[in-house]
């Protein structure tokens, strides 16, 4: 149910997110979502990949701190309101969004957003509760 | 003015006469009262009565930071504490904070050295002094203070921060003389400008300056924006506190040591060996006078050399040069001195950083900057960006604490910062290059 998202550690300093980009191009790895967090002094950039251990191991030789985070893609209803109503029966269990941001492709005709939650599992069951579709990992990478 | 003309013009043999006297006494009474010193003699077969001359001052055991760190806080304290009625302390997390005690005599002496050293900057009881040296555990603002009393001039006794408040009892008290460190000195009066005060308006004459190096360019710099005379005070809290030496207004070249409580040498920081006069080396500072913690040979750590050619200001105590540099890794920070080894140990404290950091100093609008770079590694990386932050200023707050100092924390790549064979590179020093 789970998706894998690679977050890497930049500096904020020129061509840090350029060579990212060019090592994953050059290792045939295809992003497919992305978003960057920014302070003053670094981002965090997260990234939802279609191979995400040959770009994780490609980063690291090439001196990149990553990690893995477990993050949730939700299928929302693409009308007003749709991410709304979700939002409600979230607060409503008191399950805290840390982050979210939307990915490219539609599923169906449904928007599909990736979200970071700080209880992943109670979220999910919640979603599951209310019918709320998610899309598990390995179908999402190559969707 | 000379405050104590009879001693400061002493001729030469007369003043080594009365440094041979309490140079003796001296020796008889650590070894009789500090067990550190007491081991040191018995370890080298010395015994109090083998110094006959001043030369044989080179016989003694050198005394170092570590020495004191080591007994820390009151094991090199020569009296019992009820004769103790001063106490301060150099920063640093516990261990490694220096601490130094004062029994009545030697706040007495203190306040009329500083006393004399202001004199010899020119000041008088007429004068109105703005002090602006930190009042507290650091020797700087008290220091200043008594010696400012002494004088009978009035001191207004205002300490570190509140800068705009600073520029208004400038302006309001009309001080004529002021004491801080020359960098703060350019950034009060730069915020003096922003409020519409013209430091060349004001009456303010003499400005005594120390606690941290400052060049001649500097100096010039200084006198031709603010109207005032500049000279450099020299002092260090395990010694005693500002008023070790003082550049006199008659001749502004070269810090005069008051012989007759300090004997001085200089020498090679490398082998130890003794240096003469004009070569610089290690200034090495045993305390003649000092009843709560004397010092035999203390290595003081800054660089110098010696000048012993009379001086026509009419003091016959030798001059030092300006402080050259520093023979180890201290810096000093807007006056606060701050050693690599007390911000790594922060950091290893703190859960989760690598080892790998590097300090960049700088400067900007004439105040010091510190800034702590840390790598980032695996086992620290959260996702989350609050964490990262956390542990950013989770570090800042710690060195706030335990050193006195504001640094900007920093995360870095890994491998950002330059490994080396041998000793690592902690200290990028840009304020050199910035003159």
């Amino acid at each position: 149910m789970k998706v894998d998202q690679l977050s890497i550690f930049l500096e904020n300093r020129a061509g840090r997110l350029a060579e990212v980009t060019r090592l994953l191009s050059e290792a045939k790895v295809n992003i497919r979502a992305l978003s960057l967090a920014d302070t003053s002094d670094f981002g965090i950039l997260r990234l939802i990949v279609s191979d995400f251990d040959k770009a994780r191991e490609v980063l690291k030789q090439n001196g990149f701190t990553v990690g893995r985070t477990s993050v949730v893609a939700v299928e929302v209803d693409d009308t007003p309101g749709g991410l709304h109503r979700i939002l409600e029966m979230l607060r409503d269990s008191k399950v805290n969004v840390e982050y979210m941001y939307a990915f490219v492709q539609q599923s169906g005709s449904n928007a599909i957003i990736i979200f970071r939650f700080d209880r992943t599992d109670q979220a999910i069951e919640i979603l599951h509760q209310n019918k709320i579709p998610i899309v598990p990992g390995e179908k999402l990478y190559n969707l | 003015m000379i405050l104590d003309v009879d001693l400061e013009t002493l001729p030469r043999e007369d003043l080594e006469a009365l440094q041979l006297r309490r140079l003796k006494a001296l020796v008889a009474r650590v070894y009789e009262n500090v067990p550190f010193y007491r081991k040191s003699f018995d370890e080298k077969g010395l015994k109090p009565e083998d110094i006959q001359t001043l030369a044989d001052v080179k016989l003694l055991p050198f005394t170092t930071k570590q020495d004191l760190r080591d007994h820390y806080p009151f094991g090199m304290f020569a009296v019992s504490r009820e004769n103790i009625v001063r106490i301060h302390s150099s920063s640093g997390t516990t261990g490694k904070a220096t601490v130094v005690g004062y029994t009545r005599r030697d706040i007495r002496n203190w306040g009329r050295l500083m006393g004399r050293c202001l004199a010899a900057a020119g000041l008088t009881s007429q004068d109105l002094l703005h002090n602006a040296y930190g009042y507290g555990l650091f020797t700087g603002g008290l220091g200043a203070h008594y010696g400012a009393e002494e004088l009978g001039a009035t001191v207004i006794p205002v300490s570190g921060g509140g800068t705009r408040r600073q520029a208004m009892l400038l302006r309001d008290f009309g001080a004529t003389a002021i004491c801080c460190t020359p960098s703060y000195c350019l950034h009060l009066a730069e915020v003096a400008q922003e409020m519409g005060i013209d430091f060349k308006s004001l009456p303010l004459r003499v400005g005594v300056f120390g606690a941290e190096p400052w060049s001649d360019s500097m100096r010039k710099e200084m006198e031709s924006k603010l109207g005032i005379m500049a000279l450099d005070i020299y002092g260090l809290s395990e010694i005693m506190g500002p008023g070790v030496a003082i550049e006199c207004a008659k001749a502004q070249n070269g810090l005069h040591i008051m012989e007759d409580h300090f004997l001085v040498e200089i020498i090679d920081p490398q082998t130890g060996e003794n240096l003469p006069a004009g070569e610089i080396g290690e200034l090495v500072i045993t305390t003649l006078t000092k009843e709560a913690i004397p010092l035999l040979r203390y290595r003081t750590r800054d660089l110098t050399s010696l000048n012993p050619a009379p001086c026509r200001c009419g003091r016959t105590f030798a001059r030092m040069k300006r402080v050259q540099g520093r023979s180890d890794d201290m810096l000093i920070i807007r006056g606060v001195n701050v050693f690599p080894q007390q911000i790594e140990s922060i950091i290893l404290e703190t859960e989760g950083l690598s080892p790998h950091y590097q300090l960049i100093v700088t400067r900007e609008n004439n105040l010091d900057n510190l800034e702590v770079q840390v790598e980032v590694d695996e086992s620290l990386f959260s996702d989350a960006i609050k964490n990262l932050q956390r542990l950013e200023s989770k570090v800042q707050k710690n060195i706030k604490e335990f050193l006195g100092v504001t640094a900007r924390v920093k995360l870095v790549e890994p491998r950002s910062i330059q490994r080396s064979e041998g000793k690592a590179k902690r200290i990028v020093d840009m304020r050199n290059q910035q003159a």
